[in-house]
């Protein structure tokens, strides 16, 4: 009687999709439920004060308010050196490139520079940027930490918007006399600017998000002014939820939980424009 | 003049296209060059196979064994976790759920790809670390049990993405003709699928545990950070990349334990470039 009831295939199959909804729902409800708890426990914490104050009492009351901007600074600063780089890398492998040694090379650097663990950027930012041409630890050293870290999303969303630009476009505007860079600047371009555009915020997710880049390179334990160039140390939201909650002890839950939850909400934000303008865009495409 | 203008600017655009090649060169040189120089007090073995970590001891005793079993026990736990919860959750959302759930799911797992790491850390220590120490009775919940699980979720979205690409990529005809022969759903996806997908799955588990070898704040936080060889899960254990964020602070720069940071540093790039070339061939090996 068992045996049968094992090989009839509809039961299996039955029993088989039962344990991949399983699987799936193993994943997708922490994933609610880590988002409810943080807004749950955060949003007390949140008020004015808790946004724009320093942080006072060895760190146990006060605000969070040089820690946003040390990382809206350091967010800044990665985006202004990774966009160009990463934009005309992109331009490169979608109109350049041939098929050849050297584009198999750039594409395997990228999924290199992907997957190199983010505390090996901090290294890498502490050895260049910090001791070897002597920047110290500053939001110049962490923002180009920061902005080699996120080239790779950069570059592979931005290739993917030009790719996705016809051929016939470039075909038009090359057979009315534009020369191929006027037609990469005046057609392709334009009509990439949504993906480019998604790219760029998902990457300044990404940089506001990360820790371990910016341990030895920028961030400060505990600095109550804001900084006052790009050559100071500054505070920054992941580093400092890292801090209060492991560092100083008998540090309240409910500012743990609202830092938790400022630097998330800053991070899916971001993620939530940028699925809005791929969205937005994929609706309007005119090919 | 306009020729002149747009001769300089393919010539940026070329320097900016082989900028990758430069800086994953730079990563590794500049880890060369603080790194090696541990190896005037060490030798190369004994630095690898090494039983104690003591770096601030005098003289300092610099052998990272006990940080590689303790990456590796961590990342073995969190690999036998995800990666049937992964492929399961990639085979449900490619293949089982109706359009209007898979999108849902989807966006789903791109949040968990979204949220920091240190937020998961902290997240980590206020749920799952009472909870591990509570249900196994341990006097702490700070174990490699529970970095595995933590590790286990983290490394899922990269497990899900790449092995769903994977599914889809299979010809229609595959499917449509082992339906037609008669199979059931089921049968079809375990028998035909997932056979032609495996390459494809096995890049996306590579790329996962790639992910969790590489993995610092959120291991760091709640895995309880003692340098010691594991004997079991339920001990606290510390992993190379949690060993290179805890103390590159204090270690003085020029000094044998900053030379020693690097020379993880150089052991992790080394696995992280493995497994993404390995990767990235076996994705890139056309099949159909």
């Amino acid at each position: 009687m068992r045996a049968a009831w094992i090989k009839n295939p509809y039961m299996t199959q039955r029993l088989a999709f039962l344990l991949l909804l399983v699987s799936t729902l193993l994943i997708v409800i922490p994933v609610g439920m880590i988002v409810v708890i943080i807004a749950w426990k955060g949003i007390p914490a949140i008020n004015w004060q808790f946004l724009s104050d320093i942080p006072r009492q060895g760190m146990r009351s006060g605000g969070i308010f040089p820690a946003i901007v040390g990382t809206i600074y350091l967010v800044l600063g990665a985006i202004s050196f990774a966009l160009p780089i990463g934009l005309l890398a992109a331009i490169y492998l979608s109109e350049y490139s041939k098929d050849n040694i050297l584009t198999r090379l750039i594409k395997l650097s990228i999924v290199n520079l992907a997957g190199v663990p983010s505390v090996v950027y901090g290294l890498f930012g502490l050895a260049l940027f910090v001791v070897f041409f002597k920047l110290g630890a500053s939001i110049l050293s962490g923002s180009l930490t920061l902005g080699i870290m996120i080239l790779p999303i950069i570059i592979t969303t931005s290739r993917e918007a030009l790719e996705s630009v016809p051929n016939s476009f470039r075909e038009v505007s090359l057979s009315l006399g534009a020369s191929k860079w006027q037609t990469i600047r005046h057609i392709v371009l334009p009509n990439a600017i949504p993906g480019i555009l998604t790219g760029t915020i998902l990457g300044l997710g990404r940089a506001a998000g990360e820790t371990a880049p910016i341990l030895f390179t920028v961030a400060a334990f505990y600095l109550p002014q804001l900084p006052k160039s790009i050559f100071d140390q500054a505070m920054a939201l992941p580093y400092h939820l890292y801090v209060i909650s492991t560092q100083v002890p008998n540090v309240d839950e409910k500012i743990r939980c609202g830092t938790a939850l400022v630097l998330l909400a800053l991070v899916l934000f971001m993620n939530l424009i940028a699925i809005i303008i791929r969205y937005k865009f994929r609706k309007k495409k005119k090919w | 003049m306009r020729k002149i203008k747009e001769f300089i600017i393919e010539k940026l655009i070329l320097l900016a296209g082989i900028a990758s090649i430069f800086f994953v060169a730079m990563i590794f040189l500049f880890l060369l060059k603080e790194g090696l120089a541990v190896f005037k007090v060490e030798t190369p073995f004994k630095f690898l196979f090494g039983k104690s970590w003591y770096p601030i001891s005098e003289p300092p005793q610099l052998g990272i064994l006990p940080l590689i079993l303790g990456s590796l026990l961590v990342t073995f736990g969190a690999a036998v976790i995800s990666v049937p919860i992964g492929v399961g959750c990639a085979v449900y959302i490619a293949e089982i759920a109706p359009a209007g759930l898979k999108e849902t799911l989807k966006a789903g797992i791109e949040l968990l790809a979204a949220i920091p790491s240190v937020v998961l850390g902290f997240i980590g220590m206020v749920t799952l670390v009472p909870l591990v120490k509570n249900i196994f009775h341990l006097p702490t919940g700070l174990t490699a049990l529970s970095g595995s699980i933590m590790l286990a979720f983290m490394a899922t979205p990269t497990i899900v993405s790449i092995a769903e690409d994977a599914l889809y990529s299979i010809p229609k005809n595959y499917k449509e003709g082992a339906l037609a022969l008669g199979a059931t759903q089921w049968q079809t996806i375990w028998r035909v699928m997932l056979p032609a997908a495996s390459s494809g799955i096995l890049a996306a588990v590579m790329l996962g545990i790639g992910r969790v070898i590489g993995e610092t704040m959120a291991v760091m936080m709640i895995t309880g950070n003692a340098a010691v060889i594991p004997h079991s899960i339920f001990v606290p254990v510390r992993t190379l990349t949690a060993t290179i964020a805890a103390e590159m602070g204090e270690a003085v720069v020029g000094s044998e334990h900053y030379f020693a940071l690097f020379a993880i540093g150089i052991v992790l790039f080394v696995i992280s470039f493995a497994i993404n070339v390995t990767a990235d061939l076996i994705l890139h090996r056309r099949k159909f």
